[in-house]
This record gives C-alpha cells, structure tokens and sequence, in this order.
C-alpha cells in the first residue's frame, strides 16, 4: 500500500515538471495555432546549458534557472523571426514543416558537437522518506519551482498590460490590432515564454535524470499527450494534464506490468480525443 | 580551332582514351573493399562510433603492415561505408547499394542486433561474408544463415557471469529483471531468467519496460515493493544510467545490480556515487590479457589505441578491431580472396586473439555463432581515489576483488 502511494507521489511530482514543459507548447499553440516541433530540442537545449553551467563551469545547478530562463526567451524570440513570422495566419501544416526544419538542424549541430553521449549533473538535496520509500530532494525541489513558475505565468497573463495583450491576441488577433496592440510583436514575445518554459522545464528534468542530445523526442511526445488531456492552448489546463499523465503513471505501475503502462496512457489518450476533443480541463477563454 | 590546338586536343584526347582501356592498376587490382554502415547519428552513435574506430584502427594497421597477403599477392584494405542514422530501414537499403554498386568484397555488421538482423539478410542474399560486432542477438544465426559469424558473445551468455557471481556470494538471492522491450534486451534477460532460477536463484520480479521510458521512479518502487536482493537489467544506454541514478536517489538498497552496456562506458562514471558497484558485462576490458596467436597483444592494442584517438578504447572497438583481425586470419588461412574460400577457414576458425578465443558453431541451427569467446563481469569501483572499471569475475582474471553487497546508497 505504502509502495503504491509513494508512486503516486512521485508520478505528481515529476508530471508538474512535465506540465510545466507542456505549458510552453500549449501557450505557443493558444496565441498563434503554431504547433512547434522545436519544443522537444529547446528542452535539451535548457538541459545542455544546465550540463554547461553546472557541470563544466561550476555554478549551482538552480543558480542557472535564470539565465535560461532569460536565455531562452531571445532564443524564442528569434525563433520565432526565423520560422514563423512569415507563416502566422497560414496554414498550421505550414508552421509545422517549418519549425520541423528548424529542429532537424539543431539536432544534427547539437549531435555533431556533442555526439549523443550521455550527460547527468549531479545534485545532491536531502529527500523525505516514507519507510522504506524515499522521494529524492531534487524531485520534490523541481515539482515545487515547477508550480512556482506556472503560477507567476498566470499572473503575468491575467494581471500585467503585456499578458492581457497576449490574451487579447490569442482571442482575436485583428481585434486586437484594431485596439492598437503590437501583434507581431507580441506573436514574438509568446514564443519567446513558450521557449523560455520548455528550457526551464529541460533545466528541471536535468536535474532528475541524465540525458543525451535526443531525449527532447521522449519529452515532447510527452508534452504532446499532456497537451491533449489538458486542451490545446490552455496553460492552466497542461499544468493539470501534467498531474494527471504523473499521477496515471503512478498509479498503474504497482498493479499492471510496467510495459502496459505506455499502452494504457496511449489508449486514454485516444479515448479523451474522442469524448473531449478540446481536452479535459479545456475552458473556452482561459488565455 | 586553330590546328596546332586541335593537334594538342587530339594528343590529350588519345592519352586519356589509352588510359581508359589500360588494364586496371596494380593497386586496384590488390584491394579489397570491405563495407558496413555505421551510426553516425541517432541513438546509437556512441556505441557505434567505438565499433567503427575498431574498424578503422585495423585498416590503417594493416595497409601500414603491407596488407593482406593471399595467393602471393597483398591486399591493401578499402572501406566503403554509409551513416545508417541508427534507423534499421536505411540498413537494409545501404547494405543492398554495398554490395551491388561499392562492389563491397566482404561486409562488417552495422552496430545493434536489431540493425545486424537487417543487415543480415542482404548480405545472405547476395552471398557475402558478413562478420558480426555489433549484434549479440541469435536469432539471425538460427536461420540457416551460411556467410554470418559472429566474433562477440551472444546474448543468451551476457550476463551468465552475473548470475555465478551472485549466486557465489548469495546462493539464495532475490533477483529482479528489469530490461527494455527491445529484440537484444528480451533475448539476455530471457536466458538470464532460466539461468538464475537454474542456479537456485528466487526472481521476484521479471518485467520489461519501454524503450522511451524516461521516469523510472514508478519502476524502482516497485523493485523496492519486490524485496529484490539484487537488480539484472538495462538495455542500451540513458536507460541503464537513469536507472542507475534513480536506484541510488531512491535509495533502492540493492545488494547488487548488474546493467547492461550503459556501464561499460566511461561517460557512466559521471553518475559519481550512482556509479559504484555497478557491474557490466563486458565483451572485453584492458585488464585481461590473453596469449594471442594472431594479431597484437591487449597492451600493444590498448597502447596504440590511445595513442591514435587520445581515448580508451571500450569493448566496442576492441570487437570492431577484432572482426578485421579475424577476416584476415581467415583470408591468409585460405589463401584467396574468393568468398566459399574464406567463409570454409571461417568455419574451420579456432584462433586466440586479443579479444579471447574465437571459434564459430558450425551445426545448421546455429552456424556462425560465437562458440568460444568468453565475457567478463566488470564493476565500478573506486580505485586510487578515481572510479572505474575493475575486472571482479571470473576469479581468474579478476583485477580487483568483488564488492558484494554494494553500499553507497544503492
């Protein structure tokens, strides 16, 4: 019994950190209906400078969650310049092809220069224990900085002029224009947050598992499923579909052999696209 | 045109036509190509690219001895080769494109057993001899295949030391086996489960999970929840090492854990304490020094590995270098170039090189396989205040004694 709430834990701390990454794609996806196939290398990008920061020149591992944060907003920005500004209102097919492009050069720079060794930064945080059941510090510190950062998103997008004119765009972009908001501009800057969080979130996995240059594929697919069970451009909605992804890991674990998990997590997957195609905790108006 | 120019056009015009139907050079005439892929991208590059340092060590070793020599004449060696990008369905193509417009005179198998298997089945069609490094697997070797020889372990043995090891230290061991749903882990962990229940050995636990598993923490749990004694499993490389590092975060408390592959590269020692007592089976390590017959001595090889890539070389380049010895023993042994001759020296192989015995089944339903070599176990232990390798089984070729149970937290 203990075992099995101690998975389920685990699955919720480690699903904040995934919704935490989903937030960046789904907010992307809510502004501009750009489905963005950089996502799963901007999350090893936020790792790799986790590894370079931390582990090559010696700064504490959470020390680096502002510069990337920082860091990874210009990259966003220009991001955004290079593949998608011309294809804003087009097509989604074309936005995809076009940061799908983006993503293949990254991954082969990123596997010319770094080969696809392994890398793991090491960090070491007193964690809690349940019996013989132990919840690493670094799992409990990630889900918690997780939650911190979704939640000054909200309050960046519902209390600030520049995050209700993020939310102006996404409801109606020539409205919005009409009213005298700098769209493009903006277009720009919701990439750039979009970007920023899934380099953050790439920073906080970095600090849960090693890694190589390829495990952005695995954490986007995850991203993708989150996405879906918590709606599409729904920030709040990903943070919830997060949990729920950790917690359904968690929770199927003890009872079923462990490579049923992926097969059920896929089968909801399609059963919530058809009963819920806008997604579980989808709300019309919530960017 | 001017006719002293067309005069000159003619001469450059006949010169080169001379050149063109001269019978082919000397030095053509005395190569051998030899192709393989190799994945220069994709998830299998590192252990690929240690395969393919193998290759490429041998060749320059060789043509720098003078080559090959068969039926009086010296063969230097030419290889042609293709990235594969760790995807099975380029392997099948590339091999095809090999073969029929490089011209390749023998083959080396890709990295993997899933893309050895692949691969196999062009080299089988067109009759070409492939040896085989990088696929453990026995499945392609139960089909009858007659140019297919393997040079490694197969998998049904890898962690065959694990077991005797354990059940050395604790005859009456719970084990669980965690492994990844892939062709090569399934067939280790397949043998490794009828060898530890043979050996008395209690497996509480026996569950594969899927390759692009990232949170492990669920999984080690429930080995928690197993009272599993020891841990055998893995599969290839950020799985092995994520488990690992979140056996030791959780402090899982396992006596023992041996994984597979991910530990036999020197990039594990970063797990730092994660990393201690972790044993690998390993087709090869630097410690252990057989009396070749054929071929350079392990420090000679080692030596000059170093020397030449300003890295160690792993049990990968070591198996990589060794299919290159063991095709040139087998070439200088028939004394031709012509395949049926080489692949019967292959059959009639018992050799001792560097890398171990290598001799080849020759019944039907498993010709080519590797019948002689042996692996080690090897285990991360802290050695002069540095973690690393140590050989710990078998007992006589240990190059520091076994750590059992493991501490640090595991």
């Amino acid at each position: 019994m203990l075992g099995i709430l101690a998975s389920i834990i685990d699955g919720v701390l480690v699903g904040l950190v995934y919704g935490l990454a989903a937030i960046g794609l789904t907010l992307i996806w809510g502004v501009m209906d750009v489905i963005n196939l950089t996502h799963g290398t901007m999350i090893v990008a936020g790792m790799m400078a986790l590894y370079l920061l931390a582990g090559q020149l010696g700064v504490s591992p959470y020390f680096t969650l502002p510069p990337i944060l920082i860091g990874g907003f210009f990259v966003g920005a220009a991001l955004y310049w290079v593949a998608i500004h011309r294809l804003v209102g087009r097509p989604p097919l074309m936005s995809l092809l076009s940061t799908f492009a983006v993503n293949l050069i990254l991954v082969g720079v990123g596997t010319a220069v770094w080969g696809t060794a392994l890398f793991n930064v090491d960090v070491s945080l007193p964690g809690l224990s349940i019996g013989r059941y132990t919840f690493p510090g670094a799992h409990i510190l990630a889900a918690v900085l997780a939650a911190v950062i979704a939640a000054a998103l909200y309050v960046f997008l519902h209390r600030t002029r520049t995050g209700k004119a993020l939310r102006a765009v996404a409801n109606n972009r020539e409205a919005a224009e009409l009213v005298g908001i700098p769209t493009t501009r903006l277009l720009a800057i919701a990439v750039g947050i979009g970007v920023a969080l899934a380099g953050v979130s790439g920073m906080l996995i970095g600090t849960l598992f090693p890694f190589t240059i390829l495990s952005g594929d695995d954490y986007q697919l995850k991203s993708f499923i989150v996405t879906v069970l918590g709606g599409f451009g729904n920030p709040v909605g990903a943070l919830m579909g997060g949990v729920a992804l950790g917690l359904l890991e968690g929770a199927i674990t003890p009872f079923v052999p462990v490579s049923w998990t992926l097969v059920i997590e896929f089968v909801l997957f399609v059963l919530v696209l058809i009963a819920f195609p806008g997604g579980v905790f989808s709300r019309r108006g919530v960017l | 045109m001017k006719p002293r120019y067309r005069k000159h056009l003619c001469l450059v015009a006949a010169a080169a036509t001379l050149f063109a139907v001269s019978p082919v050079s000397a030095s053509a005439e005395d190569t051998i190509t030899i192709g393989f892929t190799d994945s220069q991208t994709g998830p299998l590059n590192v252990d690929s690219l240690g395969q393919q340092r193998g290759f490429e060590f041998w060749r320059d070793e060789v043509n720098a001895a003078g080559g090959i020599k068969a039926g009086g004449k010296s063969y230097k060696v030419k290889f042609a080769t293709y990235d594969d990008q760790s995807v099975g369905g380029r392997v099948e193509q590339l091999y095809t494109r090999l073969v029929n417009q490089d011209k390749a005179d023998f083959l080396f198998s890709p990295y993997s057993s899933g893309l050895t298997a692949r691969a196999a089945v062009i080299s089988e069609q067109y009759g070409k001899i492939m040896i085989d490094s990088g696929g453990a697997e026995e499945k392609p070797f139960e089909l009858g295949n007659k140019y297919l020889f393997m040079v490694i372990t197969s998998a049904s043995h890898y962690l065959s030391g694990a077991v005797d090891a354990l059940k050395a230290k604790n005859p009456h061991a719970s084990v669980a086996l965690v492994y990844s749903d892939d062709p090569f882990s399934k067939a280790v962990l397949t043998a490794t489960k009828q060898q530890a229940q043979a050996a008395g050995l209690d497996v509480v636990m026996d569950e594969s999970y899927a390759p692009s598993t990232t949170d492990f923490g669920p999984i080690v749990n429930k080995i928690i929840s197993s009272n599993a004694d020891a841990f055998l499993g893995g599969g290839h490389y950020s799985d092995g090492a994520t488990l690992a590092r979140q056996m030791y975060d959780q402090k899982a408390n396992m006596k023992w854990i041996s994984i597979l592959v991910a530990p036999g590269d020197d990039k594990f020692g970063e797990l730092g304490p994660a990393a201690l007592g972790v044993t690998v089976p390993s087709q090869w390590e630097a410690q252990v020094s057989y009396k070749p017959q054929f071929g350079p001595t392990t420090a000679q090889f080692a030596e000059a590995f170093q020397k030449k890539f300003n890295a160690k070389a792993d049990y990968h380049a070591a198996s990589g270098y060794t299919s290159g010895v063991i095709l040139q023993h087998a070439i200088e042994q028939a004394n031709s170039v012509d395949t049926d001759k080489v692949a019967a020296a292959l059959n009639g192989t018992d050799v001792t090189t560097f890398f171990g015995r290598i001799k080849f089944a020759d019944d039907p339903g498993h010709h080519g396989l590797q019948a002689a070599h042996q692996m080690v176990l090897a285990q991360w232990q802290k050695k002069d205040g540095k973690p690393g390798r140590q050989v710990v089984w078998p007992t006589d070729a240990q190059s520091a004694p076994m750590i059992y149970p493991i501490s640090a937290g595991h």
